[in-house]
Parts: structure tokens; C-alpha cells; sequence
């Protein structure tokens, strides 16, 4: 048995330090695209950004043409695309952060019944609903009905849609890391139910919460494929809710779609992925520092 | 066995430093020795560094990275740093606190675990004679002889741990390891584990980790009293405990501390 | 006490809403779809027709069906070893390390890039690299789409697979290392048997991510209505058919495209409730 010991030692040693070879491959492999796509669009999108990029809107295709012909960067920037998504990002948020913040407290207080359960499960599915479906639905309840066109309002709730069950989920699994023991003392004091919501359950899972808003948040900064339908995109720069509105990711589409306006594509789309990703860190950070959850 | 070989300590640990982070040593200059056959009982409060002493005996603390490990251990008289981990793990078996039977195998394929992890094939009547003789030694074998082929969960702690012992011993191994091996069983499994060991005393040689005092008395044949990672006093239980030299021991075993 | 009761009842209002939505968009989906359905009947989930010249209108879900279903599994396919191994080297073998930490958090990036920024890296970076291996001619089609969204699904599926092996309690491990195993004896053995589930539960969520994706593949498919030929034809699925058309479509059309948004919706439902059910039924 010595004999056929020391040759399996051999083998078994060899085959061990392969695997970890290939499991080292792997995970470089897997992070080269990071590296291939953002210098790409580092590389690619950084002469176009400049005061103008943030202040001005989208070219038409004939000033990019000219532009593009002698070689010049593209006049214009993305101005409308900005403030369409400011809108309708800002109209979402008012409507899903205080619903998302009393669905989350909701299932939290009422845990295990049947009717919690019942929502909770449903706030599951509607989170892995495509946003194209998301857009679709928008389309049917708000340009066909209400605003009779495409307009800010139907993009807007598309992304209120999608932002509800990321706060709903984010909002009942911070509470639940509250220590028990804080919300016994504040009953024990003779807090009344109303003010120990907000007095102190909200205050002292106050980052949780916050880190999931942002992560919402940057979630549907990026999305394009439901304000196709909704909002449609528009080259003006409009606050008005009734009627179409452009945003970034729109207007990257928009670019992608004309020859001319290549050179936008990059930089619209290194800007988007910086501020998504600044987002995406920022909310890191915050949850980082937490100081009780 | 000749009285030469006899007498020549299984185990010597000279100057053995194992730190964590670099300067705080777990385990501070331990020189110590482990006779054939016997059951060494190493004692000490929590963070004592006997848990790190033991795992330092079969060379699992080079699991966690940024270990520092200096000093020499012999086995047998040869350093168990010069020889493959594969085969000091065959000659030094280890049982942990909690009973931990591979949950994915079978009563019969925990026992015989050690040959499928070292992909050591086997014919069936081996594998047969190697799971029975295993259970018959740790007292298990008529209790599961029915069940060897369902999964290992459905028995009671102490059943699980003698199959832990059951799988550490079918190998053979000349030592066994045992981290606080009752500590998680009731006073009834414990007391047929502590059987158990005497028992196997007669073929192999035990370290036995404890925070138990009288359990070090009621089965240990040598002591070490371990504290804040050096080794205070070491020698035959009975001595140890009755005429211990070192003020700290005698703290320890008057219930001053622990 | 009034305080609280008001309380108590808005909080239970806003529950409503999420049914109140969640009942609305199955109704709408099904309402817009009937009459497409009512029109080809249940043979319109098989047909493979899309023809829109008015007249002689008629529309089959199918090869959007198999677009979709195509890309996703290749997609998983693909994603499955890049997964596998980085969730290994982040739970396993470089555990706690700094090492790990950076590379959780560049997977992490990967996820927050949005899907049509990958859509036109694939087109600008991706199609002239696919086209100089001769491989394919223009670069559009299922592999150039799958390879992308591949990429897209890799941080889903690594994170949750991460996860779950690092919560393999360290004694099992131990155990299978003091019996002499090596490394990848112990992961094979003890490791991937107990996650087991785990890992397959996050695959098929990441399958369920694949399915729902529009932009990328939009972009790098090729938007032929047909069951694709081969793995470097084009094709066209499920989500890029209703955005590519959805904005000029009308009555009937429309009605086909809500059906396919219906029949999305509901695979989608289905595969994410399985892997969501796998991890509760592991943890």
C-alpha cells in the first residue's frame, strides 16, 4: 500500500495545483471584459466631454455630419437627455420611495402571516419582470389612457414599477438587522407604535435605507428599453410630464442609431457608466460606515 | 514491541511557535512529548493556544493563510514539515468538537472517506472488512449494521461522533487528534466516548484536547496545562493534578480561573 | 392610539398597491393579448409566421420564443465555468484575501454597466473581433448576442454561488483535510455536494436575468424574424421583437407583440420562482 501511496501523492498533488490554475484562469478571464469595456469608453468618449457636453442638447444629424467630416468634436451635448431623466427619475422616486418605505415596514411588521407572505412572494416576481414588460404596461395605462401620447408621466412609471420592490426588499432586510432590543426599549419607555417608526425605526436603519434607494436608483438610470415606449425621447429640453421627454440612455440610443453621431455614443455612454458607477460605489461606501447595521 | 521503541516518544514538539499575526504567538516556544499508546491530555482556558497546539500536530493550521510556524515537530522521529501532508494526515487522524460526518455520504462511504478522498480504490470485500472493523471498534457497529447505506444525519450526536472516531481510525493511523470531542454531547455520549478511548489507547496513541478538567483526570494518562500560548507544566495526570509545581496550574485546577 | 391606527392602515394600504399592480399588469398583459390570440389561436405560441404587410396580416410567437430561449441557455452556457471558477477563487482559494475583495467588487461593476452600453461595446468592440476570426460574416447573430449576455449575467451568478459555498461550515472542510484530501479533493467532494443546490439555484436566476434582457441584444442579434439557422445567424427574441416594433405597431400587431410580452412575462415568472424556491428549500 506504501508503494501506491506515493504515486497517488504525485498525481493528486499535480492535479490539485491544475485545477487551481484554471480556477485562476477563470476569474481572469471573467474580469477582462470590465477592463476591455471601460477603457474603451474612457478611451473613446473622453474628448467629447466638456462644458457643452452637460449644457447643451443633442445635435442635429446634419451639425454632427458637418462636424464629423472635418474632424472637429460634435457641437452639442446632452442637455435634454439630462434633464428628461432628472424628471422622470424624480417623479419615480416620489412615488416609490414612500411606497417602497411603507410596503418594506409593512411586511416587516407583519413577518410571517399569510397576507405577507402572499405579498412578499408577489413583490419577488414583479422584481424579475423584464423592463420591457414594465414598458409595455406604461404604454397601455398612461399613453394610451391617460396622456393620450407618450409623455415624461408614462416613463416615469415604468421606473417607479421597477424601483418598488428593490426599495420594498432592500427596506424590510435593513429593518430586520435592527437588534430587537432597541425597538423593546423604545415600547418600554411607552413609545406609541406611529412615533417609533419614525422616531426611531427610520433614524437607526436610516444608511440601509439609503444605501437601497441609491442602488435603485442607479438601476434604472441605465434602463432604456421601457422609456422606448414610454417617453419616446424628444430633442427639447421639457419639464412637461404630458409630453415626450428624452433621457440619457435614450439619447445613447438615438446616437447608436445615426452613423454621424458615433463620437456622442462614446461619451454618453462613459458618462452614464461613471455616474452609475459612482452611484454604485457611493451606496458601498455608506453601507460600509454603518454604524449599527 | 521492543521496551526501546517502547519508550521513544510518538510525538516531540520542540520549541514550537505558531503566531497568527505576526508577533502574537498562539502557540509560544512549546517543547513537549507524547507517549505511545497513551492518552495526553492537553488543558487550559479558552485561547490558551492548546486548540492551535493540536492542529499544528497534524499541520491543518496551514489552512489559514499567514501563518508563522517555527520550530519542529517529530513524528517517529522524523519531521512532519519534511514529509507530504497527504501522508502525515494517514499516520495523524483528527476528530473535531462537533460530529461532523460528510452530509452527502452514506454511514458505510463516511467511514471509508478517507480512502475516497485519497482516491485509494478498493475492492468491495476490503471496503467491507475496513467499515466493519471500524464501527466494531468504536462500538457502533451493531447499532448501524442495518443502516450503513442511508445518510449519516439521522443519528444521534454521539452516534455521529464515534463515526467521526470510526473514520479517523479506518485508515490506521498510528495517532489520533481529538479537539473537545465531547463537548457538544450529553453527559451519556460522553461517558461512552470516554470509554471508548481507553479502549482505543491499546492501538493508537490519543491527544485529546479538553476544557474539562475532570475529564482530563478521569481518562488521561499525561497532562499539559496550556496558558496564554506556553506550555506551563507538563507530566503524568495523577502528579499533575495532585502535586502541581507551577502556581498558574494550580489556579487552574482550584477553579481560580477557566 | 388613533395615531396608530392610521398608521397601521396606511401601511397595509401601500401592501394593496403592490397587489393592485401586480393583478393590473397580468390583466392588461392578458387583455392587450387576447386578440391576437383570439385571432390565430393557440397555434400562434408555434407559428412560425411574421408576416406584417396588412392584408394578409399574420403573426407567430415562435421564433422569438427560440431566440430567447437560444441566447439565454448559450448565454448560461458560457457564463457557467466563468462563474464557477471566480465564485471558487472568491470563496475558496483566496478567501478574506484583498485579492477577493477586489475582485468582488470589479464583478460588482460589471453589473452596474448598463445593458446599452454593453449592447454597443459588443457592436463596436466585440463585432469586428468575432468577424476577424472569419467565423461570422457581419457579426450579428445568437453567439455574438449569447457572448454578451454571458458577460451581463456572469456578477448575478458568481455572487449568489459565492455565497453559498463560503457558507460550507470550515469543519466539514476540515474533516476531508485531516483525512488527507487535497484542495480541489475536498471542493469536489465536500464543497460542490453541499452547495450543490445553492449553485444551481444561481444559475437559473441568472438564466431568469438572461431571458429579460433587451438592449444588448437588441443591438447585436440581428433582428431576422426567424428561428435562427445556426449559432452565428441572426435571429431575434422575445424583448428586442416588441422594442424593435412596439412604437409603429397597432391593433393586431400590437395585440401579437402584448401576446409575446404575456408569454415573456410568464417563462420569466416561472424560471425565476424555480430558483427561488431551490434556495429556500437549501437555506
Amino acid at each position: 500500500m506504501k508503494m501506491e501511496l506515493k504515486d497517488n501523492i504525485k498525481r493528486r498533488n499535480r492535479s490539485n495545483g491544475l485545477f487551481r490554475y484554471l480556477v485562476i484562469a477563470g476569474a481572469v478571464v471573467t474580469i477582462i471584459p470590465i477592463f476591455l469595456i471601460v477603457g474603451n469608453l474612457a478611451v473613446k468618449g473622453y474628448r467629447q466631454i466638456n462644458i457643452a457636453f452637460f449644457t447643451q442638447p443633442a445635435p442635429d444629424t446634419f451639425q454632427a455630419m458637418t462636424a464629423a467630416v472635418s474632424g472637429e468634436v460634435i457641437p452639442g451635448g446632452i442637455a435634454n437627455g439630462l434633464t428628461g431623466s432628472l424628471l422622470m427619475v424624480l417623479l419615480a422616486s416620489l412615488a416609490a420611495i414612500p411606497l417602497g418605505l411603507m410596503t418594506g415596514i409593512y411586511l416587516y411588521e407583519n413577518g410571517t402571516k399569510r397576507y405577507a407572505r402572499f405579498i412578499r412572494s408577489l413583490t419577488e416576481i414583479l422584481q424579475g419582470v423584464p423592463s420591457i414588460i414594465l414598458g409595455i404596461i406604461a404604454y397601455l395605462w398612461v399613453v394610451k389612457n391617460i396622456t393620450k401620447g407618450y409623455s415624461a408621466l408614462a416613463g416615469s412609471l415604468a421606473l417607479t414599477i421597477m424601483m418598488l420592490p428593490l426599495i420594498i426588499r432592500s427596506t424590510e432586510e435593513t429593518m430586520k438587522m435592527i437588534p430587537v432590543t432597541i425597538r423593546e426599549a423604545a415600547f418600554a419607555l411607552g413609545t406609541p407604535y406611529y412615533k417609533m417608526i419614525y422616531k426611531i425605526l427610520i433614524p437607526v436603519s436610516f444608511s440601509g435605507l439609503a444605501t437601497g434607494v441609491l442602488l435603485a436608483l442607479s438601476r434604472i438610470l441605465g434602463e432604456t428599453a421601457p422609456l422606448m415606449l414610454t417617453a419616446l425621447g424628444s430633442p427639447a429640453i421639457s419639464f412637461d410630464i404630458t409630453k415626450p421627454v428624452s433621457a440619457v440612455p435614450l439619447l445613447i440610443w438615438d446616437f447608436y442609431n445615426d452613423p454621424n453621431m458615433v463620437n456622442l455614443v462614446w461619451s454618453a455612454s462613459l458618462f452614464l457608466m461613471v455616474f452609475v458607477l459612482s452611484m454604485n460605489l457611493l451606496s458601498r461606501r455608506i453601507a460600509s460606515k454603518r454604524k449599527y447595521i | 514491541m521492543s521496551d526501546t521503541q517502547n519508550s521513544e516518544p510518538v510525538i516531540k514538539i520542540e520549541n514550537l511557535f505558531i503566531a497568527y499575526e505576526p508577533g502574537r504567538y498562539a502557540v509560544n516556544d512549546v517543547s513537549a512529548s507524547v507517549k505511545r499508546n497513551s492518552i495526553t491530555a492537553i488543558m487550559g482556558p479558552s485561547g490558551c493556544g492548546k486548540s492551535t497546539l493540536l492542529r499544528g500536530l497534524n499541520r491543518l493550521h496551514e489552512l489559514y493563510p499567514d501563518i508563522e510556524t517555527k520550530g519542529e515537530i517529530l513524528l517517529n522521529g522524523q519531521s512532519i514539515f519534511s514529509m507530504s501532508v497527504i501522508e502525515l494526515r494517514r499516520k495523524v487522524g483528527m476528530v473535531f468538537q462537533r460530529p461532523n460526518p460528510f452530509p452527502n455520504m452514506t454511514i458505510y462511504e463516511n467511514v471509508l472517506a478517507g480512502f475516497s478522498l485519497n482516491d485509494i480504490r478498493l475492492r468491495k470485500s476490503q471496503r467491507d472488512e475496513i467499515v466493519e472493523n471500524a464501527l466494531k471498534n468504536v462500538t457502533l457497529w451493531d447499532e448501524v449494521k442495518e443502516f450503513l447505506y442511508r445518510k449519516g444525519t439521522f443519528l444521534s450526536g454521539g452516534q455521529q461522533q464515534r463515526l467521526c472516531v470510526a473514520r479517523a481510525i479506518a485508515f490506521n493511523p498510528e495517532v489520533l487528534l481529538l479537539d473537545e470531542p465531547t463537548s457538544a454531547l450529553d453527559p451519556v455520549a460522553t461517558s461512552k466516548i470516554e470509554d471508548l478511548l481507553v479502549e482505543l489507547k491499546k492501538q493508537y496513541t490519543l491527544v485529546l484536547v479538553t476544557h474539562n478538567m475532570s475529564q482530563a483526570a478521569r481518562i488521561s494518562d499525561e497532562s499539559m496545562f496550556m496558558y496564554l500560548g506556553e506550555l506551563v507544566e507538563a507530566g503524568r495526570t495523577e502528579t499533575l493534578f495532585t502535586n502541581p509545581k507551577d502556581a498558574r496550574t494550580e489556579a487552574y485546577l482550584t477553579g481560580k480561573f477557566g | 392610539m388613533n395615531g396608530d391606527r392610521v398608521i397601521k392602515a396606511l401601511l397595509f394600504i401601500s401592501s394593496l398597491i403592490i397587489l393592485l399592480l401586480s393583478a393590473g399588469i397580468v390583466l392588461s398583459l392578458t387583455g392587450g393579448a387576447i386578440p391576437a390570440f383570439r385571432e390565430y389561436g393557440p397555434g400562434f405560441i408555434t407559428s412560425t409566421v411574421w408576416n406584417p404587410t396588412s392584408g394578409s396580416e399574420e403573426y407567430g410567437a415562435m421564433p422569438f420564443i427560440a431566440g430567447t430561449v437560444i441566447t439565454s441557455i448559450l448565454a448560461l452556457i458560457i457564463c457557467i465555468p466563468m462563474a464557477f471558477s471566480t465564485s471558487l477563487f472568491i470563496a475558496e482559494y483566496y478567501r478574506g484575501t484583498r485579492t477577493a475583495n477586489i475582485l468582488r467588487s470589479l464583478i460588482d461593476l460589471l453589473a452596474g454597466i448598463p445593458s446599452i452600453v454593453y449592447g454597443f461595446w459588443g457592436f463596436y468592440a466585440l463585432r469586428p473581433l468575432l468577424i476577424s476570426t472569419g467565423l461570422t460574416d457581419q457579426g450579428f447573430g445568437v453567439f455574438t448576442a449569447s457572448l454578451v449576455l454571458a458577460i451581463m449575467i456572469v456578477p448575478y451568478a458568481t455572487s449568489l454561488s459565492a455565497e453559498i459555498i463560503s457558507m460550507v461550515p470550515a469543519e466539514l472542510k476540515e474533516a476531508a483535510f485531516s483525512l488527507g484530501a487535497t484542495r480541489r479533493e475536498v471542493i469536489f467532494n465536500v464543497v460542490i455536494p453541499s452547495a450543490r443546490s445553492g449553485i444551481v439555484a444561481s444559475f437559473i436566476l441568472a438564466l431568469g436575468r438572461a431571458l429579460g434582457e433587451t438592449m444588448a441584444v437588441t443591438m447585436l442579434i440581428g433582428n431576422a424574424n426567424l428561428i435562427p439557422k445556426g449559432l452565428f445567424a441572426p435571429g431575434n427574441t422575445m424583448a428586442s421583437v416588441i422594442a424593435n416594433q412596439f412604437g409603429e405597431a397597432d391593433g393586431l400587431k400590437m395585440s401579437a407583440l402584448i401576446a409575446i410580452g404575456l408569454l415573456l412575462f410568464v417563462i420569466t415568472a416561472i424560471v425565476n420562482a424555480a430558483g427561488k424556491m431551490i434556495i429556500k428549500r437549501f437555506a
